[in-house]
């Protein structure tokens, strides 16, 4: 199985590189089937790997591949660690990229950076599989820093384009912060645990959760806490939470396949995979556990605020996928780590399709992305119409749908959580259907239903998109249906998780849930008899009365809570914030130390002034390289008295 | 008085050594000049085949022979082994340089393969006859190799400057090896060491002895005060003859070293390591800051010689198994790092052009950007730059030498390494930013094409998967 698993990373790294690097050789139909085959390759590994080890019950693989040094005692290595939560992680990256890899093929025909474009999205593919089959922090971390570079080089795909090159600034920047804490998380376990390996971690986790640590003399913080908080740091910046989310909207500058791959459906939930990977920690720190819950659900709901006023088509399912993100991070923090393992699941599906549709819909558009100019596509764009449909359906939650279940367990998993701030998260989290319910389908109704609006020459242009847009759509919605149907028994209530996941009993909310669970009809009855599916309802109902029945009306609303809705569209003065106090601060002290320190200090003296002096000194010096023999011998003689006279008795 | 036999298996690859040197000559004096490929493909056979007999005679624990004088163990299997593989690569790399320049001769490979057959001997020698006689024997070929395009006024400048000064510190070295001779009436290695550590270790005559040893020493090696001739024979000597001097006799006199200093004189380690200190100090400083002021890359490179050495010895200053397979380590990179950077010169230059001024080097990346690409990983190998393999060596040499107590000594290696990446940097500035004097691509056949490849990738392969070479280093210490 070694092999297969080698296979499995390696194989979109090949692809990459031929992509890459003999993309001008191989011409851009070369590439493209370089990258894809590498992806699909990895994809049946994937398969055959989620065969052994969760339907064949092989025993947790958890070896070291290649030990690249040991320092100091503590040992760099790679190596794989592949159980359920492994198996299900590699299963959706590979499945979903391989969609986009198709996808892609339709989308970009006429960009010329296809090569390239193939190349970065195969490395990302490799480098979000090293990350989630790390059986230690180093790999982690590398395979961390490798998808936020792909991700960087991707948003500033078409880099002629000046809001594309900010966006990535924006996205490396921010993700910059996040990275920095959670490097600082992995030197706090490589300093109390003294090993990287998970295993090794794990098994000391309850020895180190009691000690202390004084970083600020006299206070004494948990050392358990620090380095959890310190790592959900790094999950902050790369799953968008609150206040480290700023980025990704702005990712929407990038292509449109990367939004769904990268901004959605995998990369993006990378912290969330990393937070119930760690559970072993988590667990022993309701603070830190707290502190997630309560950034998750800030995340939740504010950031589905913001979906209901976003005009751009892409925005709007990027918002969603914040306060989805919000949604997961919520089901951590109540220690429902399988509802929001199981959500990111489901999510990722039905998140990609949603995207991918979105796309369908620029094409057609011929990349126009306001929905105010769209409008009525239904009867031109029939397949993707209904892919739209059951993508938003998932996303709301309507029963029977895959998101239905994962967000509605998440809901009673946070209802029934005693973690301080469920009680806020769960007001968050109901409201929060609402508001999604709300945007979802104002889109939809925007832009598939109602006058069309777009101009003439557009108009008679519109048709379905071809045929390799179309069938990753389609294998995209299968999924997005079914697989809540067949998934919540076995992961939410079942032993799926079992080995994977630690789960204090007394913060065993799922148990509670799970006792009264009796089926998948049942889940769907109860489903429907709660609070949640009323709020979804309403939202839907609500879209469609102002959007559809009464189109007047939002611009009254708009008129009548401007101050309202001038806070959501300065996206609450974050980004105000971030650039007269960050990026202005940080510009002044950089030119302060720049101007005083460096040119002067640093430069004048220190570099320049040892450079010239040790240039000086190097000039000098080689003149006594002569040339003349005896100078020569006549130095090695010195030399040779020098060192006799060293033991001469003085 | 009896004559035993002696076992001729642990000498097996040098009788064989000996013979194809011996038949190379021979065949040589019936061969027109058109077919003098020949004898350059029986001498890469001949470097094979020594390696293939050194793999085979391989045994883990270490085995004397001819009286004791001879030693086969771990390290000089090693050592041996990149001999060969540096010395064939020397060779292919330079084929198309002798011809260019008409000096394809049967002489230049008879004399190459006796330098690598006194190399043998010299790290497998375990008496100080033997040791003797394959350091004169590698050096006198060496002369006749830098002196060999006899109508260069610069060759033979350099030849008699090198011949002159090796002279010299050939009859310090042999001066220092009489005194230990006279005080402890034997010349085996193995029973100096016994002899020696019975001896109180601030015997004034046994003190001096060590110093000149040393000298010899540091000498072939290249240490500052000791290096004079390492610029002047670098620049003078045709690159071919450059590229077999800078790489692998290093590897021998690392053998050489660890023989007469830790098997023989190990028990005054305290003395010599202060020594040693003073020598290394000097080379690091010296050979990076007058490499700043170069204006030819050979003797840049020259320069950079220098200062590896001084990182070398960083290794043998830590001492122990340790240090010493460190240093074992850094010789070892810091010849493959040589065989890429002086090989490129080779490749660029052309017949009556030698391409060795750092202008030469100017835009490369828009000529070739290939080699370039390959020139740049060598030039940030040799900076120490990770995750290259020159950073593995350096950071191999200074965890020794801190382990060792040694802290202000790595703290002013790596300053000065910081100096030396400035110069090594400069020619990746040359290469990229320059714009080139010419258009023209770098010519160079296929097979220097794909071994220049490996020599560049191997760096950055190497740097990945450090291990092997590591665990290489540490048995020959085990």
């Amino acid at each position: 199985m070694k092999l297969v698993y080698l296979g499995v990373v390696l194989a979109p790294l090949i692809g990459s590189i031929i992509a890459g690097v003999f993309g001008k050789v191989i011409g851009r139909s070369g590439a493209h089937w370089a990258a894809t085959l590498g992806v699909a390759i990895s994809f049946v590994l994937s398969l055959i790997t989620f065969n052994h080890v969760v339907l064949g019950g092989a025993p947790v693989f958890d070896e070291t591949i290649y030990t690249w040094m040991v320092s100091d005692g503590f040992s760099f290595e790679v190596g794989f660690l592949v159980d359920n939560l492994t198996a299900m992680m590699m299963l959706v990256v590979t499945f979903v990229s391989l969609m986009v890899h198709i996808y892609t093929i339709g989308y970009m025909h006429d960009d010329p950076g296809y090569q390239r474009f193939f190349s970065y999205i195969s490395l990302f593919t490799f480098s979000m599989l090293m990350l989630v089959m790390a059986n230690n922090f180093l790999q982690l971390f590398f395979g961390w820093e490798a998808v936020g570079l792909v991700s960087y080089l991707l948003i500033g795909f078409w880099y002629k384009k000046e809001t594309a090159i900010f966006a990535n600034m924006k996205a490396f920047l921010v993700n910059r912060v996040g990275d920095f804490g959670f490097l600082l998380g992995i030197a706090a376990v490589l300093m109390y645990f003294g090993s990287l390996n998970y295993a090794e971690v794990f098994a000391d986790a309850p020895s180190v959760a009691n000690l202390t640590m004084e970083i600020i003399p006299g206070v004494e913080w948990n050392v358990m806490t620090v380095t959890c908080i310190l790592l959900f740091i790094g999950a902050m910046g790369k799953s968008a939470q609150v206040p480290l989310h700023v980025w990704l909207p702005d990712s929407m500058e990038g292509p449109t396949p990367i939004s769904a791959l990268i901004h959605a459906a995998t990369m993006v939930t990378a912290g969330i995979f990393m937070v119930a990977r760690m559970s072993p920690m988590y667990e022993l720190s309701v603070t830190a556990l707290s502190v997630v819950l309560v950034i998750g659900a800030i995340t939740a709901l504010f950031m589905g605020f913001l979906g209901i006023i976003q005009n751009d088509i892409k925005r709007v399912v990027a918002y969603s996928t914040l306060s989805q993100l919000g949604y997961m991070t919520v089901a951590l923090g109540a220690s429902a780590y399988a509802a929001g393992l199981f959500h990111l699941m489901t999510h990722a599906f039905f998140k990609a399709l949603l995207f991918l549709a979105a796309g369908s819909v620029i094409i057609a558009m011929h990349h126009e992305q306001d929905i105010r100019k769209m409008g009525g596509l239904k009867k031109y764009m029939p397949i993707t119409y209904w892919c739209m449909m059951i993508g938003s359906l998932a996303l709301i939650g309507f029963p029977g749908f895959s998101g239905f279940f994962s967000k509605d367990a998440i809901i009673e998993g946070v209802h029934a959580s005693q973690i301080p701030g469920a009680s806020f998260a769960y007001v968050c989290l109901v409201l929060g259907v609402f508001v999604t319910a709300f945007y979802s389908f104002r889109m939809f109704f925007l832009v598939f239903h109602g006058k069309e609006r777009m101009d003439k020459h557009t108009k008679e242009h519109l048709h379905e998109s071809p045929k390799v847009v179309t069938i990753p759509l389609i294998l995209l919605a299968i999924p997005s249906i079914f697989i809540g149907l067949f998934a919540i028994g076995p992961l939410l209530f079942g032993d799926f998780f079992a080995k994977e996941i630690f789960v204090l009993p007394e913060h065993d909310v799922l148990a509670k849930i799970g006792e009264s669970y009796t089926g998948v009809l049942g889940f769907m009855l109860h489903g429907m008899m709660t609070l949640p599916f009323w709020m979804a309802l309403g939202g839907v109902l609500s879209a469609w009365f102002l959007y559809l029945k009464r189109p007047d009306l939002p611009a009254q609303i708009k008129q009548r809570f401007q101050f309202i809705y001038n806070i959501l569209d300065k996206n609450y003065g974050f980004d105000i914030f971030n650039n007269a106090f960050f990026a202005a601060g940080s510009r002044g002290l950089g030119r302060l130390l720049w101007r005083k320190g460096d040119e002067k200090g640093i430069d004048g003296f220190m570099v320049n002034g040892s450079a010239r002096a040790i240039g000086w000194i190097s000039v000098r010096v080689r003149n006594l390289q002569t040339g003349y023999l005896y100078h020569y011998a006549f130095a090695m003689i010195v030399g040779l008295m020098l060192l006799l006279s060293w033991y001469l008795p003085w | 008085m009896n004559f035993i036999t002696p076992d001729f298996m642990p000498v097996l690859p040098e009788i064989f050594v000996l013979t194809m040197a011996c038949v190379v000559l021979i065949i040589d004096l019936y061969l027109k000049d058109e077919n003098r490929g020949v004898i350059y493909l029986l001498v890469l056979a001949t470097l094979v085949g020594a390696a293939g007999l050194t793999l085979f005679v391989h045994t883990p624990e270490s085995v004397t022979t001819f009286n004791g004088t001879f030693i086969k163990d771990t390290m000089s299997d090693v050592l041996k082994v990149f001999i060969y593989l540096v010395s064939g690569v020397v060779f292919l790399y330079s084929r198309d340089y002798l011809i260019e320049r008409k000096i394809f001769k049967g002489e230049y490979f008879a004399l190459g393969l006796f330098a690598v057959l006194g190399m043998m001997v010299l790290v497998s020698a375990n008496n100080m006859i033997t040791i003797f006689l394959g350091l004169e024997l590698m050096s006198l070929a060496l002369y006749a190799m830098v002196a060999f395009q006899r109508d260069d006024k610069n060759a033979v400048e350099a030849a008699m400057k090198y011949f002159v000064l090796g002279a010299i510190a050939s009859g310090l070295l042999l001066y220092g090896m009489s005194i230990i001779y006279g005080m402890t009436g034997t010349l085996d290695i193995a029973e100096i060491g016994t002899k020696v550590s019975e001896m109180p270790s601030d015997n004034i005559v046994l003190l001096f002895g060590v110093v000149f040893i040393l000298v010899g020493l540091a000498f072939k090696l290249g240490a500052v005060p000791f290096h004079m001739w390492i610029p002047d024979v670098y620049h003078g000597a045709p690159t071919a003859v450059t590229l077999f001097i800078a790489t692998a006799p290093k590897i021998a006199a690392f053998g050489m070293l660890m023989r007469l200093l830790v098997d023989g004189l190990g028990s005054l380690q305290a003395h010599w390591q202060e020594m040693l200190v003073a020598l290394a100090v000097m080379s690091i400083i010296f050979g990076n800051v007058i490499a700043i002021a170069q204006t030819n890359i050979k003797r840049m490179l020259a320069y950079s010689t220098i200062s590896h050495v001084g990182f070398l010895l960083l290794g043998i200053i830590a001492a122990g198994a340790n240090g010493y397979s460190s240093a074992m380590f850094y010789i070892i990179v810091y010849t493959l790092m040589g065989l890429g950077g002086f090989g490129m010169i080779i490749l660029m230059s052309r017949s009556g052009f030698e391409a060795d001024e750092l202008d030469d080097l100017k835009g490369l990346a828009k000529r070739s950007p290939w080699f370039a690409s390959m020139m740049i990983l060598i030039m940030l190998s040799m900076a120490g730059i990770p995750p290259l393999i020159g950073f593995f060596a350096k950071l191999a040499v200074l965890q020794a030498v801190i382990d060792a107590g040694y802290i202000w000594l790595a703290v002013l290696a790596v300053l000065f390494s910081v100096v030396g990446a400035y110069y090594y940097l400069r020619v990746v500035w040359y290469m990229v930013f320059e714009e080139p004097k010419e258009t023209a691509p770098i010519k160079a056949s296929f097979d220097v094409q794909v071994v220049m490849s490996i020599n560049g990738l191997g760096m950055l392969a190497l740097g990945l998967f450090p291990a092997s070479l590591i665990a290489m280093c540490a048995a020959a210490f085990g």
